[in-house]
């Protein structure tokens, strides 16, 4: 009797605590937008909104809102538009560059957006007692590399003047035709110097210049309020000389890192655009709501390394014999499922650029490069492990390869799963055998994935080095043409293809969910997000043609 | 009483200090450090950025620092989200966790122990069996699976809450409900054994015999006994339930301080994953000194013992 009586008070309390049916009615979506607010799942909380010591995406989605670079994204495609700078123009020889800013660029405070801010933050970046990760992103200037690396200490060396208040004179290193699009990377967007000097040094790291009521930027939001692991909401900057034409009031963005929590929010009418879609829901939404469901090629590559300083992987036979046993597309289909494109190059498709497309699939070829390498017994094959960080999608591919070189090749390998610090630190020793990795596009032109294979570079980390490889990446730094430049980078890509001290796999896509309400919304090679460009509306869309 | 709680807080001090200790050093031996990336970070930016935060220096400075500053009540910046201090963290996170525990906590109590005292009063019958049952079964599931459960059923389904968040009080009610349920079935089957234990002693059929009913020798004469090992559990579960539940709070996206726990440990981030433990480790002496002394009220023989 008095037990019924708990139950029957708890169901009570339950009944009062809810909320009236009407508000449940009106999603948090639906209210959100009627308030010109849009709600995005955004990963994880952010490392930090300081363009010059953040890295990561998550970062990048956020501080896209806040402030922006001499160029900006267009709308749709991978091509830049004038941003902070309405016009630029470069030499002949594409190695000096002159941008011309808006005179009616300010800041978030209301101060006018100068040249001399962007030529302060080139030398915050790359100021060594800072520690900006992406410094390197500017060693395209003159000078720049030398002065990060205190080789030099005059600021003066490095390559950016401000010849007036409006106009930015950049020097480089040698022609670069792509320079804008590298421009909408945040380690090139500007800081308002006022406002760090106000908050420590140009070089505190860990500075309250990015907290709110202190954030000075220059985008089309400025940040409203940051509640730790919880959400970032920015609002319309006033101030922005395009003001007129951002649609939206504001963002809240939600560090959301449960992938199913996520999709529940989403079905419950909590977000606009989720960061991802848990695997095994992405069936149920590409076939039941295609109108949500986005699956958009991404321009990042997983691949595995080959540690070529060891054993028989010294052998480009044995290497080449180990990526022809590889069924890429066995791997894509069964295991990864999300629409991932099997890799022929190590350079997915970018910018008009293709690379040689020589990855194959061909056990009977592995075979007979293996006997010719003079492993025609398999069992006399030195058992070699595949180390990669602990994760179940790392570990079900790598045990898929595992078996296909037995199956293929009658070798036997071993697993090695790492913590994350192990394995970062295992890889940067060569202390393996084959190691699994990934690389994401920093700016859309294959160099981004080409030059890390020059000798020295810190992200190399196979021992592999080819002379002849490092003088094609310097030659296409020097060409000025477009197209004879990608005739350098795929003749580079061949040879590094032809000694193959990495296997490449597949390319990544995006998969995420963005609800009818949202308006200009595009998909994007590297996942960046022009959110002055993007809106919300009340009545539904009509249907999205794919 | 002053003696028993000058030993009491003696040994929480020194327990706290070995557990600092403790934390920081695995921390050091531990591979990897507080700046890692996929991409290589070139030597000369990794120096500057651990010189940025005193970790270029020896370890045992930085942990004769790190002890001094924690006698001025400073926790340090954490490494891994620039330009917030761990105080600022556990300040913005604790009271989350706090009202989440104490909803969770108020549930649990209100559903274990009457279901554990009718479970006891009326044993060998459904009253007993059925939610005794229940309370296995709720013990056994996890709440990464109770969690999504409800979410879906009582969010999705039903439409009564929201499946996740944490902005009005009805967003409450998920996470606190997942959690408690789980420690209302310890508690429900802690009371009963508690209960039985003490129902079959003498004085109880002293009591019957002299005619008190049998309510007021439930309530009157049993049960401060029989709780004693409920109260003794308290303790360590409220400590647990305040500092926050990882797995409850990551489904339910509650900004609380379960999550630095995992989160810190796997990012390396040495100074915030030192200032949660010992955090977490203050707070969990400090229950169990309460909670001694409450023992101690209700249990004259706990006082005689120590």
């Amino acid at each position: 009797m008095r037990f019924s009586f708990v139950i029957a008070c708890l169901g009570l309390a339950a009944a009062a605590l809810s909320p009236p049916a009407c508000e449940r009615h009106d999603s948090r979506a639906r209210r959100a937008a009627r308030d010109g607010i849009l709600l995005v799942g955004n990963g994880t909380e952010p490392k930090s909104l300081d363009p010059h010591i953040a890295t990561g995406v998550t970062e990048h989605h956020l501080i896209m809102s806040l402030i922006e670079g001499l160029a900006s994204e267009a709308p749709s495609g991978e091509d830049v538009v004038p941003g902070a700078a309405a016009r630029w123009e470069s030499n002949d020889t594409l190695d000096e560059w002159t941008f011309h800013l808006r005179p009616e660029g300010k800041w978030s405070n209301g101060d006018r957006v100068t040249a001399h801010d962007f030529v302060w933050a080139y030398r915050r970046i790359l100021t060594p007692s800072l520690g900006g990760e992406y410094a390197a992103m500017l060693y395209l200037l003159k000078g720049a590399e030398a002065f990060n690396q205190g080789k030099s200490t005059d600021p003066e060396s490095i390559g950016a003047r401000a010849v007036d208040d409006l106009t930015l004179k950049l020097t480089l290193v040698g022609p670069t035709p792509y320079f804008p699009s590298m421009l909408t990377h945040y380690a090139w967007f500007p800081v308002h110097p006022p406002t760090i000097l106000k908050h420590g040094r140009a070089d505190t790291r860990a500075s309250r210049w990015t907290h709110p009521g202190h954030f000075v930027g220059n985008g089309p939001f400025q940040l409203k309020t940051w509640r730790f692991k919880h959400m970032i909401e920015v609002e319309r900057n006033p101030h922005y000389w395009d003001a007129a034409n951002v649609k939206l009031n504001g963002i809240r963005f939600l560090p959301i890192d449960n992938i199913p929590a996520e999709e529940r929010m989403f079905r419950d009418g909590q977000l606009h655009v989720t960061e991802t879609v848990p695997l095994n829901k992405i069936e149920y939404w590409r076939d039941q709501q295609p109108e949500s469901y986005y699956n958009n090629p991404y321009l990042a590559v997983y691949f595995y390394r080959f540690n070529v300083t060891r054993g028989p992987l010294r052998d480009k036979r044995v290497r080449h014999a180990l990526s022809l046993a590889i069924d890429r597309e066995a791997i894509t289909r069964n295991i990864t499922k999300a629409g991932q494109i099997p890799a022929l190059s190590l350079t997915p498709p970018v910018a008009g650029y293709t690379g040689p497309d020589t990855v194959k699939y061909d056990p009977a070829e592995a075979r007979r490069l293996l006997a010719e390498a003079g492993f025609s017994d398999p069992s006399s094959f030195k058992r070699i492990d595949i180390l990669f960080n602990v994760s179940e999608a790392h570990k079900t591919i790598a045990e898929a390869i595992q078996q296909m070189w037995k199956k293929n090749l009658g070798i036997e390998v071993g697993l090695n799963s790492q913590d994350w610090g192990v394995y970062l630190d295992a890889q940067q020793r060569l202390d393996y055998d084959v190691s699994r990795a990934a690389w994401t596009a920093d700016y859309p032109d294959p160099m981004t994935f080409l030059d890390m294979w020059t000798t020295g570079n810190g992200n190399n980390m196979t021992g592999w080095a080819s002379p002849e490889f490092d003088a094609l990446i310097a030659k296409a730094r020097t060409v000025r043409d477009t197209a004879d430049r990608f005739a350098v980078l795929r003749q580079a890509e061949s040879l590094f293809l032809d000694d193959l001290p990495v296997i490449p796999l597949y390319v990544y896509v995006r998969n995420y969910l963005v609800s009818p309400m949202v308006t200009g919304w595009e998909p994007k090679l590297l996942d960046s997000r022009p959110w002055k460009h993007i809106g919300l509306r009340l009545d539904p869309a009509p249907s999205r043609t794919p | 009483m002053i003696r028993f709680l000058g030993h009491r807080l003696w040994q929480s001090i020194a327990t706290l200090f070995a557990i600092i200790t403790a934390t920081f050093w695995i921390i050091q031996a531990a591979p990897g450090g507080p700046f890692q990336s996929e991409r290589a970070i070139s030597p000369h930016i990794r120096e500057q950025m651990l010189a940025a935060y005193g970790l270029d220096r020896p370890a045992p400075e930085q942990y004769a620092r790190y002890l001094g500053n924690l006698l001025r009540g400073d926790l340090g910046l954490t490494t891994k989200y620039e330009g917030w201090t761990v105080l600022e963290i556990i300040g913005s996170a604790f009271p989350i966790s706090l009202q989440l525990g104490l909803l969770g906590m108020a549930f649990a109590l209100a559903v274990g122990l009457p279901v554990g005292i009718i479970a006891a009063a009326r044993r060998n019958s459904p009253a007993d069996w059925v939610p005794m049952a229940l309370s296995m079964i709720g013990i056994c599931l996890p709440t990464f699976v109770m969690g999504p459960l409800l979410a879906l059923g009582l969010g999705l389904k039903l439409n009564l809450f929201n499946v996740a968040g944490w902005y009005g009080w009805s967003d409450r009610v998920l996470p606190a409900l997942t959690l408690g349920l789980y420690y209302s079935a310890y508690i429900a089957r802690m009371t009963r054994a508690g209960m039985l234990e003490v129902l079959s002693r003498d004085f109880i059929r002293t009591a019957r015999a002299k005619g008190a009913s049998e309510s007021s020798i439930l309530l009157r004469h049993a049960l401060k006994i029989g709780l004693t090992p409920v109260v003794a559990y308290l303790g360590p579960a409220m400590a647990g339930m305040i500092t926050g539940s990882f797995v409850v709070e990551n489904i339910f996206q509650v900004p609380g301080l379960g999550q630095h726990f995992v989160s810190a440990a796997r990012n390396n981030d040495y100074t915030l994953l030192l200032g949660v433990t010992v955090f977490y480790a203050t707070l969990l002496v400090a229950a169990n000194v309460v909670v001694d002394l409450i023992q101690a009220w209700m249990n004259p023989r706990v006082r005689l013992e120590s």
